[in-house]
């Protein structure tokens, strides 16, 4: 069906243009060199920036991998007190922007913090006895527990597409169980876990919040110092293209090392999973509560504490923000989604180059300081609403003003770009475990793509797109640079309001605003783990 | 055909909500404010002069570096009348980028002293912000305290806190003292500091206060009203301010500030606003929000900050924070204040 495969080539190729123009704006900044401030960041922040910045992508990778896997595992495939009801509690801590955690944290432990306030007098040490709670590890830390969600749900719904009959057979065949996890299970799961770590990894390494919360220099250090400290956008937005540079090359990588292999799963029936007994029960309810307890618990009730106090700020101004809220995290995913989905679709059908440039591209909008982006966006979009306002003022006379810019489709656009990569990691990850032949066969039936994509794909796509729904709409709900930039007058969200008064030092009054968030964050995941085929099966059993 | 008809309702209301959603166009006289001045820090004001006067205030809030961007690209079809922001750089940064207009009103000069606002006219301060030193009060004696560059000397070896040199206050402290030392012994000072430093420098004030408090360090470097917010939550905390570069100088202040965008659609009724905010009527509220000092002579400053003391302040034009701020970044860089 010839006209059909143009209809999605071009569908794809749309997007990806979609997402290329900002960054097209991005790079047109190398029209322009500014020397004295390369100079400057080259003899006196670049190299240690760039220390810091391995060594956090180092350390946040390693992180949410054992993390992200370990917990995956554990609450797919096993069996043990509380399971159910963690393995969607583990998602949690996504819903807690990066850098409240490290406020938090640091409130916690820091020299003046309870903590060491508590051992001093405990123990009745010096009054200068301190530890440095701002240590890089802390950073490391507070990033992996908000970080390693992208990892264990991606993974785990990889696991769960496996089941345990791959995992029995290898024990069958006389492997040991880690040998079993080692060789057979985990490489199954490899590409869904690489895509979950290169979300974590692209978000830690544009993140400015957690980082600055530390003091802690990396990468977006020099950005951010470029353009608000030396007033210098142009350098800035190099910089940023840098960054994008060097994420290309690590995907890219990626891809190269995994070679031609494709992995398929047969259809499975709900198993039952492995019933963890006496010590490894033990360690698996330790470790999954400890991480839920540390991630989620601890900062959660510190937050508590802080909006119990000031709870007379409660007004009805925090319905209308939970709204609007509500409606863009909607929206956005579901465009989002949409696309992720053309993408995904047009790549697994059509492996031509030129889709498979196109789909790198698109999912590029995620490596890129918010900020960065955001302006990048406001910029293609007002270039594009001044010609539209020139045109249509050379023929009727009169000045329409701008009609892009300030409206919500202009928002809907930037946080499209910006989380295309989010969505599309899950779909991707879940469509390949499908067997092409599948489609095949409904194609041999006669079925046209329509009802291919309608009967076949959305169905058997389920868990990779309420995944992929969950991860959007709560990162939108958190963003904050493209919502502050293109949001129309009056449309304040949660996030917002928790940038000003963070901003502004008021880290107890903005427990009020974070709370509310991550409440409203709840709501999807709560909505998707009901709505999980998989677990009503399993439940069955 | 069959698709196209089940798509319609879908793209009627996509089209409906685009043309709903549209900034609408003022019917009543309007003014509209891009600020980097928080919402909960201005809205009351507003909220008051539209009681006063019916015209209505349309409020944006975002990072000041951000907004002059947006303007850049918006050019002349902008639709805000008024842009306000904190911080002397930023206000001249915004001059410079020529996204202000010059406004000649005899009221703003009256009411704003000339060294807060912007000598062409493009920019005028609308409240001030003192940079002064925190001391432990258990630690510390007054009088061993007499200026910022002072703070460099030896005797203050691991006694010192400071908040991290990527905050523009930090930066507009320093581009100051270049204006008023020159660069090298401006780098100097600075240098000493970053020797003297008992922690990493901080995030934000409220965590140096508090540094302070604890008796983590002695002295800090910090905006009066971060004290003042914490006093309020912790009266009995052992910290007090002191006044440096009484005799040489002054303290350094800064201010939040605002002026007409240069293609604003209602430039009166923006200039209006700006008069109103800087007018005795508006700027008690304007600083007591925030707990800072009101640029207007006429109006005394909130009882609280009365209370911490009256000071000489320093009277160099604040454009040079503007002026000299990406010096200041690279000195500070330089000598590896973080």
């Amino acid at each position: 069906m010839p006209q059909a495969d143009r209809l999605w080539r071009w569908a794809s190729w749309f997007t990806a243009g979609l997402v290329l123009a900002p960054l097209g704006m991005i790079s047109l900044s190398w029209t322009e060199l500014n020397p004295e401030t390369w100079a400057h960041l080259n003899q006196t922040l670049l190299p240690t920036l760039l220390r810091n910045t391995i060594l956090l992508i180092g350390g946040v990778g390693i992180g949410v991998s054992l993390l992200g896997v370990a917990l995956a595992w554990l609450t797919s495939l096993c069996e043990f007190p509380g399971r159910r009801w963690l393995s969607w509690g583990l998602m949690l801590p996504f819903a807690l922007p990066a850098y409240v955690l490290a406020f938090v944290f640091l409130g916690l432990f820091d020299f003046s913090g309870p903590v060491q306030q508590g051992l001093r007098t405990l123990f009745s040490l010096p009054d200068n006895w301190s530890f440095e709670a701002r240590h890089p590890l802390g950073v490391i830390l507070v990033m992996t527990l908000v970080l390693y969600p992208y990892v264990y749900m991606l993974t785990r719904t990889a696991f769960m597409a496996q089941g345990r009959s791959t995992f029995d057979a290898a024990r069958s065949l006389g492997l040991s169980t880690w040998a079993s996890f080692w060789r057979v299970s985990l490489p199954l799961a490899r590409p869904a876990m690489i895509a979950g770590l290169s979300l974590a990894l692209m978000e830690a390494l544009a993140d400015f919040g957690t980082v600055s919360v530390f003091n802690f220099d990396t990468f977006t250090t020099a950005i951010y110092k470029a353009w608000f400290g030396l007033f210098d956008l142009h350098s800035a937005a190099q910089l940023a293209s840098l960054l994008l540079l060097l994420v290309l090359l690590i995907l890219w990588l990626e891809q190269y090392s995994r070679g031609r292999a494709r992995i398929t799963q047969p259809v499975k029936t709900p198993q039952e999973r492995i019933r963890l007994r006496g010590l490894p029960c033990v360690l698996a309810v330790c470790c999954t509560w400890g991480v839920f307890a540390l991630a989620f618990v601890l900062p959660m009730t510190q937050l508590l504490s802080w909006a119990w106090a000031l709870r007379h700020e409660l007004t009805a101004d925090y319905l209308t923000l939970t709204n609007h809220t509500l409606v863009l995290g909607a929206f956005a995913a579901g465009l989002t989604l949409a696309g992720a989905l053309v993408l995904a679709l047009t790549r697994h059908h059509q492996n031509r180059t030129s889709i498979r440039i196109s789909v790198q591209l698109s999912t590029l909008g995620y490596a890129l300081p918010g900020s960065v982006l955001a302006v990048g966006v406001m910029l293609s979009l007002t270039w594009l609403d001044q010609r539209i306002a020139d045109l249509m003022q050379s023929l009727t006379g009169t000045d329409p003003g701008l009609l892009l810019t300030g409206t919500l489709a202009a928002l809907l656009i930037a946080y499209f770009i910006r989380f295309l990569a989010v969505a599309y990691g899950p779909v991707a990850t879940n469509l390949q475990q499908l067997q092409p032949s599948l489609s095949e066969a409904a194609r041999t039936l006669g079925a046209h793509t329509g009802i291919i994509v309608r009967r076949l794909y959305l169905p058997m796509l389920q868990p990779g797109l309420l995944t992929a729904t969950l991860l959007v709409m709560v990162d939108v709900m958190k963003e904050m640079p493209a919502t502050l930039l293109l949001r129309p007058f009056g449309w304040d969200t949660l996030a917002v309001r928790l940038y000003e008064l963070t901003s502004e030092g008021e880290w107890e009054r903005a427990a009020l605003p974070a709370l509310i968030l991550v409440c409203t964050g709840l709501l999807p995941v709560l909505v998707l783990a009901r709505s999980d085929p998989r677990e009503q099966a399993t439940h069955k059993l | 055909m069959y698709s196209l008809k089940r798509l319609f309702p879908y793209c009627l209301t996509l089209i409906f909500s685009v043309c709903y959603l549209a900034p609408a166009l003022a019917a009543t006289e309007e003014v509209v404010v891009y600020s980097a001045r928080k919402a909960h820090l201005i809205a009351p004001l507003f909220d008051r002069y539209t009681q006063k006067t019916g015209v209505k205030v349309t409020l944006l809030t975002d990072k000041a570096g951000a907004l002059v961007q947006r303007l850049l690209a918006e050019g002349k079809r902008t639709p805000a009348d008024l842009l306000l922001t904190v911080d002397a750089g930023n206000l001249w940064q915004a001059a410079e980028q020529d996204v202000l207009a010059t406004v000649d009103s005899k009221q703003l000069q009256q009411q704003v002293p000339i060294w807060l606002r912007d000598p062409d006219g493009r920019w005028y301060g609308l409240s001030k912000r003192a940079r002064t030193i925190i001391y432990n009060t258990e630690r510390v004696q007054p009088a061993e305290i007499s200026t910022y560059a002072d703070l460099a000397q030896p005797k203050w070896y691991g006694r010192l806190c400071l908040r991290t040199s990527k905050k523009v206050y930090n930066q507009s402290l320093v581009a100051m003292m270049i204006a008023r030392y020159g660069e090298t012994r401006t780098e100097d000072v600075v240098r000493g500091w970053v020797n003297n430093l008992a922690a990493a420098p901080f995030s934000n004030d409220t965590k140096a206060i508090q540094a302070v408090a604890a008796g983590q360090c002695d002295v800090a470097i910090v905006n009066t009203y971060y004290f003042g917010r914490l006093q309020r939550k912790q009266p009995d905390l052992p910290i007090a301010l002191a006044w440096p570069n009484a005799a040489s100088g002054g303290v350094h202040v800064n201010v939040s500030g605002g002026g007409v965008t240069r293609y604003a659609k209602h430039p009166q009724a923006a200039l209006r606003l700006l008069e109103w905010l800087a007018s005795e009527e508006a700027q008690g509220e304007f600083a007591e929000l925030n707990l800072e000092y009101p640029v207007n002579p006429e109006v005394p400053a909130a009882k609280q900050v009365q209370a911490w003391g009256s000071f000489s302040e320093d009277p160099m034009n604040l454009s040079q924070a503007g002026r000299f701020q990406a010096r200041a970044v690279r000195l500070m860089d330089r000598v590896g204040y973080r």
